[in-house]
């Protein structure tokens, strides 16, 4: 492996870049789209249509206190925001916008991103225990309790993808859907994979470490100011992860006629994002309980179905 | 030294999952100073204690000490999302104390600004129930159409939510012809609009889940409760003051009492949604044989009382809200007792929180359409 330091800092400023970015347009957008599916415009006065409103409401956000409460443990306090948001910049790392846009090239790239993913949910079980607030704990402990429920399904959806390709690099998997995307050979694992991918990334109609009318702010009941908004570029960021992975696995990555390949990425993974946003701004909330049933009943079953007739017809 | 009375947190059963949480009064699941102390074991309730009286004003004191017409516009500071219908109650009692005659073109004019007023109180609850739920667009939906209705009543009573519009033997003004086509026009669009909430929410498959076999009331607990109103009849209980001790002429239109037998949040979902298609029917009934004449009768400047009691029921949107006036004469009662429809309604949550998820807790404290100023009165 030949990285020099310089390249090392590129990657890193421009992966800082690309989170910052994300979370701007997506706070931007999720507004938006709350906005004009509920009959009303949604920030219109920051800049043309509200764009810079994310920003305004960053810098007030910066400026803002960051208090601790009196009887929180201060250091898993301070931490959970950090430990939440850290493992984006490696997760981002290994995933490919174009043939040639990629910040590395990693053989086990998947495994990365689905292992990084966890972490999330140590930020949210640290936040929720470290607030000292039973609201925070309950979100806490019910983020750690849907982990099982979500990540085998979504991993059996990933193993059947890499069964079909017989690689874990992203790149390889993305230049594999050349002629064919996977969504066509797996439609139902896609949606087993965007409903798990929901659930990571804590979204409506799965909500429940948030849960507002149930626990007032859930985990970040407590938070307020800067880390406050360090779970949400994580939220945000995790989405784009959750949706450039869906790219990658099932929508042929950055492959499509006419547009260059990063073009299309980009369309690709943020249509993905408007479809989470289309469920969060539809659905009521899913019990805990019926969420657990629903995905030990239902989509494990499904994935692991969809897995054996996958290798059946592959041995075949 | 007046010291609030601070409720015991001691817990019936301590293990190691157990911890007392408390539920309000600042929490976005009560909808006002309601505060709730749950027992819980995880995630379940082991036991619900609704602590009261954040909001308590001393309304029938207050009552004792205020001529009838001052007190006009302060009962319906108790149910705010049901002003009219508080301001009905009053005026009703007193004309029934009184022997006021009310002109028929007022009733009828009553009538239709009261079942306005309960389509936007039943709209608001459609919406909040939904954000109980964690449904965040239903709930603007709801106040898109709300705020129409809200308009519509501003341009008659002056005032958008507690309202004062009734005076004591017929209304303040009359409404022109104008006014009875725009109500008629709100409901031909709004008629179109229903559907939508259907199409929304009520096939929606994650909120059947919620609210199905959520919260049931059965018959006899409803009734030994004090329950009414929707939550009433949705447990199969057909009762309705205003079909079964019709006041105000309600006996004159032709309308249906919404009944489901289920007693579940679904069911309360399902008499609410069904209540605001009959009070547009009413309505449209009300405008169409609206009599010519004038709308207030002639009353005494100086309202003196005569000796004697008087109780007057009226069906909220929450329920039955009784008046009960004791008069010894003269401008002022001796005694005023409301009878809350939410407060008794309230009631029974403890027992129905009982072993219940806190999710669902919430869902079935939403179902029943809690306005907390009238519980606290």
């Amino acid at each position: 492996m030949n990285i020099s330091l310089l390249s090392v800092f590129g990657y890193l400023v421009g992966i800082a870049a690309l989170v910052g970015l994300n979370a701007v347009i997506l706070v931007w957008l999720e507004r938006k789209v709350a906005g004009h599916m509920q009959f009303r415009l949604g920030p219109m006065e920051v800049g043309p249509h509200g764009i810079l409103q994310t920003l305004a409401d960053g810098i007030k956000l910066v400026s803002k206190q960051l208090v601790i409460p009196d009887e929180a443990d201060k250091p898993l306090f301070l931490l959970a925001p950090i430990v939440s948001l850290v493992p984006i910049f490696a997760a981002m790392v290994p995933l490919p916008f174009s043939e040639t846009v990629q910040a590395w090239e990693l053989n086990i790239g998947l495994l990365l991103i689905i292992a990084l993913g966890l972490l999330n949910t140590l930020g949210i079980l640290l936040a929720g225990w470290g607030s000292n607030n039973k609201y925070a704990l309950l979100g806490g402990a019910r983020a750690v309790a849907q982990i099982l429920a979500y990540k085998i399904p979504l991993l059996i959806c990933v193993m059947t993808i890499i069964m079909m390709t017989g690689s874990f690099s992203l790149r390889d998997i993305a230049i594999a859907q050349k002629d064919t995307w996977n969504v066509l050979y797996q439609p139902i694992l896609f949606i087993v994979y965007i409903i798990t991918v929901t659930l990571e990334t804590n979204r409506s109609p799965f909500d429940f470490s948030e849960a507002e009318s149930e626990l007032v702010a859930g985990f970040h009941t407590e938070y307020s100011g800067m880390g406050f908004s360090l779970f949400f570029l994580a939220e945000y960021s995790y989405m784009f992860i959750a949706a450039g992975l869906a790219t990658v696995l099932f929508l042929g990555g950055w492959h499509g006629p006419w547009l260059p390949g990063v073009a299309w990425t980009l369309i690709k993974i943020y249509s993905i994002i408007f479809l989470m946003m289309w469920f969060r701004w539809t659905f009521p909330r899913v019990r805990i309980d019926q969420m657990l049933s629903f995905g030990w009943k239902i989509l494990l079953p499904l994935s692991l179905i969809n897995f054996i007739i996958t290798a059946g017809v592959l041995a075949l | 030294m007046n010291r609030p009375i601070q409720p015991t947190y001691t817990l019936d059963k301590v293990g190691e999952e157990n911890f007392a949480l408390n539920l309000g009064p600042q929490h976005p699941g009560t909808h006002g100073v309601l505060r709730v102390i749950l027992h819980m074991d995880g995630e379940y309730i082991l036991k619900a204690d609704p602590v009261l009286g954040y909001g308590h004003r001393m309304q029938e004191k207050i009552a004792e000490n205020m001529t009838y017409p001052q007190t006009l516009p302060y009962v319906s500071r108790m149910d705010y999302l049901g002003a009219l219908s508080y301001n009905l109650a009053w005026v009703l009692a007193v004309e029934k104390l009184c022997q006021f005659e009310v002109p028929e073109r007022a009733e009828v004019i009553r009538v239709i600004a009261t079942e306005l007023n309960r389509i936007s109180s039943h709209l608001l609850w459609w919406g909040a129930f939904l954000l109980d739920l964690g449904g965040f667009t239903p709930f603007l939906q709801a106040l898109t159409d709300r705020e129409r209705i809200l308009d519509i009543l501003e341009e008659i009573t002056g005032s958008r939510l507690t309202y004062c519009y009734f005076r004591f033997g017929g209304l303040p003004s009359d409404v022109d012809e104008e006014w009875l086509t725009r109500v008629l026009d709100f409901i031909k669009e709004f008629r179109t609009r229903l559907p939508r909430y259907h199409d929304l929410v009520t096939g929606n498959v994650i909120f059947h889940h919620r609210s199905k076999d959520v919260g049931v009331i059965l018959p006899f607990d409803a009734a030994g409760y004090g329950l009414s109103g929707p939550i009433l009849r949705g447990s199969g209980i057909d009762f309705d003051v205003r079909k079964h001790e019709p006041y105000s002429g309600y006996d004159r239109y032709d309308f249906e009492v919404p009944v489901d037998q289920n007693g579940d949040c679904l069911g309360r979902y399902n008499v609410r949604m069904a209540e605001i298609e009959q009070s547009l029917r009413i309505i449209e009934q009300a405008i169409g044989s609206i009599p010519e004449g004038p709308v207030r009768s002639k009353v005494p400047k100086l309202i003196k009382a005569p000796e004697g009691e008087v109780a007057v029921a009226v069906e909220t949107p929450r329920g039955q809200l009784v008046i009960y006036i004791v008069s010894e004469g003269g401008k002022k009662p001796y005694r005023v007792k409301y009878r809350v429809p939410s407060f008794a309604n309230l009631s029974i949550f403890a027992k129905m929180a009982r072993g219940q998820l806190l999710a669902d807790a919430l869902a079935i404290l939403g179902s029943l359409d809690m306005v907390i100023p009238e519980v606290d009165r």
